[in-house]
């Protein structure tokens, strides 16, 4: 059986080696996620999730008359390797519209490459404000950058009755980005903040971090960190005996997984999400959310994905979307497209405004942002 | 002063894993000159192994751990044999370019059967943690502790008091005077690189549990094996104990204490420090196998 797979692989890759031109019929998206290395299963979601787009798309005929062809490559959790795949995808590919980088860190080193070859990027997940503050007009950013998640939750704060709160981020633009603009958040709303611990982007340990924060006096923990680090933190913490309220940012939980995982160490703990999969009804758009989740499960994608793959699935579409308004499949046509579309994302609607320095600005949109708690093992909305 | 108390408690649970690791590490790089990339990837594979035979086979915790230190020993005579052996006695580099294409195809083979999402292995162990005082540790975590010190322990007799034990060390010390002395040269290479090799699987299969399984989890263990190596001295086993621990002492301090966000750093700013001052590690001389 995998005998015969490889083969016929090898001989599909063989296939498209020699009709190079025949993808000349197609419209190439470029595709930037982190496929290796710590963030490998999350930006494998994002690629399914960026299938689906593609192959409904295509199955309703495509855009402009042509089929599309996501690009997809591997940036290897890697900044270095993120700025070169771009490199790659535009100058080899001649992709006119890119989607990625997963992280912010990513995503930032990619910025310098939009700029040098006037190519534009529909940025998924990275939540850094840097990102759309800096004054890169390719950028399009359908994730919510950290203030617009702390300003969501700047609403509902009051009510869960914070008194001083401590953070532990990824030391990273992320992590320490959500550090910042939740900390300012917290400050204006007369909370006060305590220590700012980080940790590492591969780190495995986080003992000694949650040590110290079991020692401090707030009540509550802030974290900013993707599902693998989750799952340790919350098994960590409760061997440590650490019995704090913690509150997780950044939309890459996946709380699926860590059920699964951190069991009833994850009782209790919070999370910031971006996308409703466990209860479509209370979503923008419910139609398209039981679509897409039920075609992640058609697949055979394990369910906990569906909060990170729905990305890529907004992302693609968004890209498209921009190609059929642009009406050619040219980088500066696509650029000014991506200003006017306005579709229906999963997590409500998608249209660009203007942020970051006059004169080059890029593009941010504004998507929701909900609090859901784990009790007893399920997910279910923090009511408040 | 519970805080103190806590750092110290995991320090010496971390030191334990950090011993091991180093430990399979010196006796590959320090004693047989082989700079082992693939050392990281057999940790994963320990912890692999662990988490299918206790998952997929639903076998007991303590019937895999055995058996994935066997499976680690089994794929590290298998790099020797097939990788190692036909370049015996090439020079430096090209071993280590060997050996660096081989972490990349077995950690992608990792990615490929297994996939990128991080998988947890089910432990016989109680999630209530142990709690003394201010103090509190996990069960899992002190078994780790405890399994490390007798592996350790293992390792040092095996190498110290065994007649493999002193055929490896003679055949480090002058290979054509132990192969007239009637010691089987190429025997000792492989099961050398394969106890290396099974130490770090033993480390996976012990972490794995305590952490989460992932294709590039020992990314991060084979660097810091690496620092625990040189800072103890090559091929000491010691030494490669005593650095685990400080290590650990030192990430533990230095995350706690001074910054969590250069906690990765600590180490390493030991190492140059040791570099500079020491160059031939902390413990060049004391109970020197190589």
């Amino acid at each position: 059986m995998m005998r015969t797979l490889r083969t016929a692989s090898l001989i599909a890759a063989a296939t498209a080696l020699l009709m190079g031109t025949a993808s000349a019929e197609t419209i190439k998206i470029g595709v930037n996620e982190p496929l290796t290395g710590a963030f490998a299963a999350s930006g494998t979601y994002v690629v399914n999730g960026a299938k689906i787009a593609a192959d409904e798309i295509n199955a309703k005929g495509g855009v402009l008359g042509k089929q599309i062809e996501l690009v997809i490559e591997d940036n290897k959790s890697n900044p270095t390797e993120a700025a070169a795949v771009a490199e790659k995808l535009i100058t080899r590919d001649k992709t006119p519209v890119m989607m990625g980088a997963w992280g912010s860190s990513l995503t930032l080193a990619v910025m310098p490459k939009l700029m040098e070859y006037e190519v534009p990027m529909v940025v998924e997940t990275s939540s850094s404000g840097k990102i759309t503050t800096t004054g890169n007009p390719y950028i399009f950013r359908i994730s919510p950058p950290s203030a617009i998640e702390a300003a969501a939750f700047g609403k509902i704060v009051d009510k869960l009755g914070l008194k001083k709160v401590d953070f532990l981020v990824i030391n990273n633009d992320w992590g320490r980005g959500a550090a910042e603009d939740f900390g300012k958040m917290m400050k204006a709303k007369g909370i006060s903040v305590g220590l700012v611990e980080t940790m590492d982007q591969g780190a495995q340990d986080m003992s000694a971090q949650l040590s110290k924060l079991k020692g401090s006096d707030s009540e509550t923990i802030i974290v900013t960190a993707a599902v693998d680090q989750l799952t340790l933190l919350f098994k960590q913490a409760a061997a440590l005996g650490l019995k704090k309220q913690i509150i997780t940012t950044g939309g890459s939980q996946n709380p699926d997984q860590i059920i699964a995982q951190a069991g009833a160490a994850a009782n209790g703990t919070m999370h910031l999400t971006t996308f409703l999969p466990w209860f479509p009804d209370k979503t923008p758009n419910p139609e398209a959310t039981t679509y897409f989740v039920s075609e992640w499960k058609k697949r055979g994608f394990d369910f906990a994905g569906c909060t990170e793959s729905f990305r890529g699935y907004d992302g693609i579409r968004t890209a498209a979307a921009a190609i059929e308004k642009a009406g050619k499949a040219e980088p500066a046509a696509i650029k000014a497209a991506l200003w006017d579309i306005k579709l229906k994302g999963l997590n409500g609607d998608i249209a660009f405004q203007k942020s970051g320095p006059a004169g080059k600005e890029s593009g941010q949109s504004q998507p929701n942002v909900y609090l859901i708690e784990i009790a007893d093992g399920k997910v279910a909305m923090k009511d408040l | 002063m519970g805080e103190l108390f806590q750092h110290l408690i995991n320090t010496l649970v971390l030191g334990g894993t950090y011993a091991l690791l180093g430990i399979g590490l010196t006796l590959i790089f320090g004693i047989m000159n082989v700079v082992n990339f693939t050392h990281g990837i057999l940790y994963t594979f320990g912890a692999y192994v662990m988490f299918i035979v206790v998952q997929k086979f639903e076998l007991n915790f303590f019937v895999a751990l055995p058996l994935s230190i066997a499976s680690g020993w089994a794929l590290g005579a298998l790099v020797e044999l097939t990788l190692l052996r036909p370049l015996r006695g090439s020079d430096i580099d090209t071993t280590m370019l060997v050996m660096i294409g081989a972490w990349i195809a077995m950690q992608s083979a990792t990615l490929w059967v297994w996939g990128g999402v991080a998988k947890s292995v089910p432990t016989p162990f109680p999630d209530a943690p142990l709690e003394i005082g201010p103090v509190s540790v996990s069960w899992l975590r002190l078994f780790v502790l405890v399994a490390a010190g007798a592996l350790i322990v293992l390792t040092y007799i095996l190498i110290n008091r065994t007649r493999l034990g002193s055929a490896m060390r003679a055949t480090f010390q002058d290979q054509d005077t132990a192969a007239l002395m009637g010691v089987n040269v190429n025997l000792i290479y492989t099961s050398t690189f394969a106890l290396g090799s099974s130490l770090a699987a033993a480390a996976g299969a012990l972490l794995g549990p305590v952490y989460v399984v992932y294709p590039a989890m020992g990314d991060l263990a084979a660097v810091k094996a690496f620092a625990i190596v040189i800072l103890g001295g090559l091929g000491n086993i010691t030494g490669a104990v005593i650095g685990g621990f400080i290590l650990a002492l030192a990430e533990e301090l230095g995350a706690g204490y001074i910054s969590s966000g250069y906690r990765d750093a600590m180490g390493f700013l030991i190492i140059i420090a040791v570099l500079i001052f020491r160059p031939t590690g902390l413990f060049p001389r004391a109970e020197r196998v190589g």
